[in-house]
């Protein structure tokens, strides 16, 4: 049995508080931990010992920036101890597919449009052999010439990429405002790095594939993976049981994927391919650079009267994304004079595309910077102005706001980290070598929803399996939903089994844009409900009366076993959610308080983070553990996009001047402090039938921006350029 | 070629371009140890060779003649964990879970370091490095990525199995 449920307006039910199990939101271990802390997880590419012939395949990538292969010269490698084949072929990819698209992306790999594309697949006995073979292929181009890789090059034209939102007279609002600011952001290029390099094993059975990946979203993942290859997506099976990160990088399939499967059809033998690090940043996909024009317009009370939010951002040709960076613009603050504006140029660089939080990671860091720049101008305490600018209703769709705790989240955020409201002004503390300051910053990240199904079995025993496509890419899918199938059975968690990343199960929402937990939680929620009632119906009682609780049913003074109950039969339902008319009915999101204490040296500008607290409401919380974790993963990427993440592209032909982990610096463990994060007790109806809303994204979105503006108090150097390297902090240092 | 990896012995007589990480991974189907960069800046291939703890991504498989290479399959299985491992769960010192073995491997042989005395980029005294501060524990850790953002976690992970021990 399927039963569907469509949001479209609050559900105000809040069942899972009516529950009486009390697992939900607890704690609790992930069920998988001991399998990954043990080596015995199982990732995409550690299949190909269990798969006898399989051979390896390395990608071939392009050197120049855009034209033509010419050549690819085959006796070049092939006498090669142990090589097999070399293959170009038209169903190949080019480029990884956008997140949802469903659909091949770009394919055409002899046709060049960036440094770094792959145009062939090098296929040998082994590894060292394949990689020794892809290295020494003779390749030969035409190549055209000046092509256009830098946004910054004067060639490069910028077109709207959406409709923009204009209301009033913003610079009416400037001249007219009491303290106002107007200031140019830039951020740099970021990659998503996760520490599991794509991979993909690929093996046909007749017709029907089964590719071995890192995927976050299988339900579109099949379809693109289908129509690059011409195949009906009931063809194709994926399993992407554990994934080693995505942070937006496995969305969509990428060139790896293809290839393998391209390859294994015809050479008739299981093919694994593996991204190198370095293919890893140079032909998946990277967040754009952007620039961005704040305008900010307050009266002599600080509360805003205009606002303007404009970005820059680029992208490949034939690409339909633009780094969505205005999102939160949108609804976080007031201003009835309104500008905001996106604009996009093509460049001839790597695919951009969602690098976790796409938008509000870059956005809301150069808002919240220019937030700090207004605070100081008009001599507000920069806590003090974020309460006095929370909008009634959102300032151009004129709807309401779903649940909101901003103000409760700065509050206790401030109380926690112990924010001094007294005067701020720079340079006024230093311990020796290093000036010390502080800086905060609001966080905020759209909700996103998306359709999911989930089949929910309460076996005859009184145990239960939860099964979906749904992946856990170390988000806490496996906990959250086991918890949730959990609290509304009335199991103990280890009693539920839950099985995810295999398109043999009904089709999940994926992973990504925050939505994963909700969405595929609420298709759990649905199929629970389901099975409440055949429960009920069994033991002749309302739904409503029945209470599920340690294994058994009660209702009024019967209390049965469950196994018992169910007489040895399993009872099986599938839940398909549905988001509705409800993401149209009001404007939700998630949001936060970021709080930060830094050092600067005084004579090198190495900034250190000494102290750095975030407050978060994000609806329901389903697992405080996981969702702890996912808020200080989110803090983390704020780090290195505040301080030292920066892809340097060559402004000749566009190649990527430091693509792997020893150049483009992520933060590591000494770079972090340990990091406090508070969860605000929040339930949103309008967020989802769980009353949660989204938990992976929000702690990075505004993090940066808390550390530009602590930089700036401890030092007095405000560089407003992303990342912000000792080089931009020295020339402004003060004397000491 | 012999050489004993988790107290069993094997015989190497692959590819001389075969990194130890590979033969671990692909030969030995010790899966456990992961490749996130092969070129050593990432730390999720470390394994102990001898007791001492290497990037096994950076060394190849014929370097390792009579050495002894431990990995993370030979700390604990999935039902009895090392304690370690065990409180990695409990702190949940891991999201995705894939750099959390080369995690492990690295905080036992630092553990086994910071006791001989081995000083770090952040002791004050170079001699006497002394206690084993959350500061030291970062510092040390610091050849270990997680892009997931654990490492507060993992310090605390790590600070319980060193006062357990104390």
């Amino acid at each position: 049995m399927t039963r569907s449920l469509t949001m479209d307006e609050p559900d105000e039910r809040n069942r899972l508080d009516a529950m009486a199990q009390g697992v939900i939101g607890k704690p609790l271990d992930r069920p998988e931990g001991p399998l990954k802390v043990s080596g015995s997880a199982t990732y995409a590419a550690e299949y190909r010992y269990k798969i006898p012939g399989c051979v390896e395949g390395v990608l071939v990538t392009a050197t120049i920036a855009r034209g033509e292969v010419t050549l690819l010269d085959e006796s070049s490698v092939r006498d090669l101890p142990g090589f097999i084949a070399v293959i170009s072929d038209e169903r190949m990819i080019a480029r990884p597919a956008q997140g949802g698209a469903g659909e091949s992306p770009v394919r055409k790999v002899r046709e060049v449009q960036y440094y770094g594309q792959p145009i062939a697949l090098v296929v040998a006995e082994t590894f060292e052999q394949a990689r020794h073979a892809a290295k020494h292929l003779k390749v030969e181009y035409r190549e055209e010439p000046d092509a256009l890789v830098d946004p910054a090059d004067e060639r490069a034209t910028f077109e709207p990429f959406e409709d923009p939102t204009i209301q009033g007279d913003l610079e009416g609002s400037m001249r007219q405002a009491a303290h106002a600011v107007d200031v140019i952001y830039t951020t740099e290029g970021h990659n998503s790095a996760a520490m599991e390099p794509h991979a993909s094993i690929a093996q046909w059975d007749g017709e029907t594939l089964t590719l071995y990946s890192s995927l976050q979203m299988l339900r579109f993942n099949r379809k693109e993976l289908a129509d690059a290859l011409g195949i009906e997506p009931e063809k194709v099976h994926l399993l992407s049981p554990y994934v080693g990160g995505g942070f937006g990088s496995k969305l969509g399939i990428s060139p790896e994927g293809v290839a393998a499967a391209v390859a294994a059809i015809r050479l008739g033998r299981p093919v694994r391919v593996v991204m190198l690090r370095q293919q890893v940043f140079q032909c998946v996909m990277r967040r754009s650079e952007t620039r961005q024009r704040l305008r900010l317009a307050a009266d002599a009370e600080g509360r805003l009267i205009g606002f303007g939010h404009e970005a820059w951002v680029s992208n490949l040709p034939e690409e339909e994304f633009a780094e969505p960076v205005l999102q939160a613009s949108e609804f976080l603050y007031p201003g009835e004079n309104r500008v905001l504006d996106l604009q996009l140029a093509r460049v001839h660089r790597v695919t951009a595309g969602s690098v976790r939080a796409p938008g509000e990671a870059v956005g809301m860091q150069a808002l919240e910077a220019a937030m700090d720049e207004l605070a100081e101008a008009s001599g507000i305490d920069p806590v003090e102005l974020r309460l006095r600018n929370i909008p009634e209703r959102h300032p151009s769709e004129d709807i309401p706001y779903s649940s909101r705790k901003l103000e409760e989240c700065l509050r206790s955020g401030a109380e926690r980290f112990g924010w001094d409201k007294g005067p701020r002004r720079p340079c006024q503390r230093r311990e020796g070598e290093w000036w010390i300051g502080s800086g905060m910053a609001t966080a905020t990240r759209v909700h996103n929803l998306n359709e999911a199904h989930a089949r929910v079995t309460l076996r005859g025993d009184g145990t239960a399996e939860v099964a979906s496509d749904m992946t856990d890419i170390g988000t806490g899918t496996y906990a959250v939903l086991g918890q949730i199938a959990a609290e509304m059975l009335g199991l103990d968690p280890a009693a539920v089994d839950v099985k995810l990343g295999d398109t043999a199960f009904p089709p999940g929402s994926g992973s990504g844009g925050s939505w994963g937990a909700s969405s595929t939680g609420s298709a759990v929620f649905e199929a629970c409900e389901g099975i409440r009632e055949e429960l009920a119906r069994k033991l002749g009682c309302a739904e409503a009366g029945l209470t599920l609780k340690d294994g058994h049913a009660v209702s009024g003074n019967r209390k049965v076993p469950l196994a018992d109950l169910l007489e040895g039969r399993d009872v099986e339902e599938i839940g398909h959610f549905k988001p509705g008319k409800i993401a149209e009915a009001f404007a939700a999101a998630m949001y936060g308080a970021f709080f930060t204490e830094v050092a600067v040296n005084a004579y090198s500008g190495e900034v250190r983070i000494r102290r750095f607290t975030g407050a978060f409401s994000l609806g329901r919380v389903l697992n405080e553990k996981t969702a702890t974790s996912q808020c200080m993963g989110g803090m983390v990427w704020g780090i290195g996009s505040a301080l030292t993440e920066d892809l340097v592209f060559d402004p000749r032909d566009g190649h990527i001047v430091n693509p792997d982990l020893a150049e483009y610096h992520l933060p590591v463990n000494l770079d972090v402090p340990h990091l406090d994060v508070l969860l605000v007790e929040e339930r949103d109806p309008a967020g989802s039938p769980l009353q949660s809303k989204g938990v992976g994204e929000l702690g990075i979105c505004g993090a940066a921006g808390a550390i530009a503006n602590a930089i700036y108090n401890a030092c007095g150097v405000r560089p407003r350029s992303f990342p912000i390297t000792p080089d931009k902090l020295l020339p402004g240092l003060p004397e000491v | 070629m012999p050489l004993t990896i988790n107290g069993t012995d094997h015989d190497f007589t692959g590819d001389p371009r075969t990194t130890l990480l590979d033969f671990l991974r692909e030969d030995c189907g010790l899966t456990g140890t992961k490749k996130g960069c092969d070129h050593g800046q990432c730390g999720a291939c470390t394994v102990l060779v001898n007791g001492q703890r290497i990037n096994s991504c950076l060394t190849l498989a014929v370097m390792h003649e009579g050495d002894e290479v431990t990995t993370i399959e030979d700390f604990g299985t999935a039902e009895e964990l090392h304690p370690l491992q065990a409180a990695f769960v409990r702190h949940d010192g891991y999201q995705c879970g894939y750099c959390t073995p080369g995690q492990i491997c690295s905080a036992k042989a630092m553990l086994d370091e910071a006791a001989s005395g081995w000083a770090s980029f952040v002791s004050e005294d170079l001699s006497a490095p002394g206690r084993l501060t959350p500061e030291e524990i970062r510092e040390r850790m610091s050849g270990n990525l997680c892009r997931c953002g654990a490492y507060s976690n993992i310090v605390d992970a790590i600070t319980e199995v060193l006062e357990a021990g104390r």
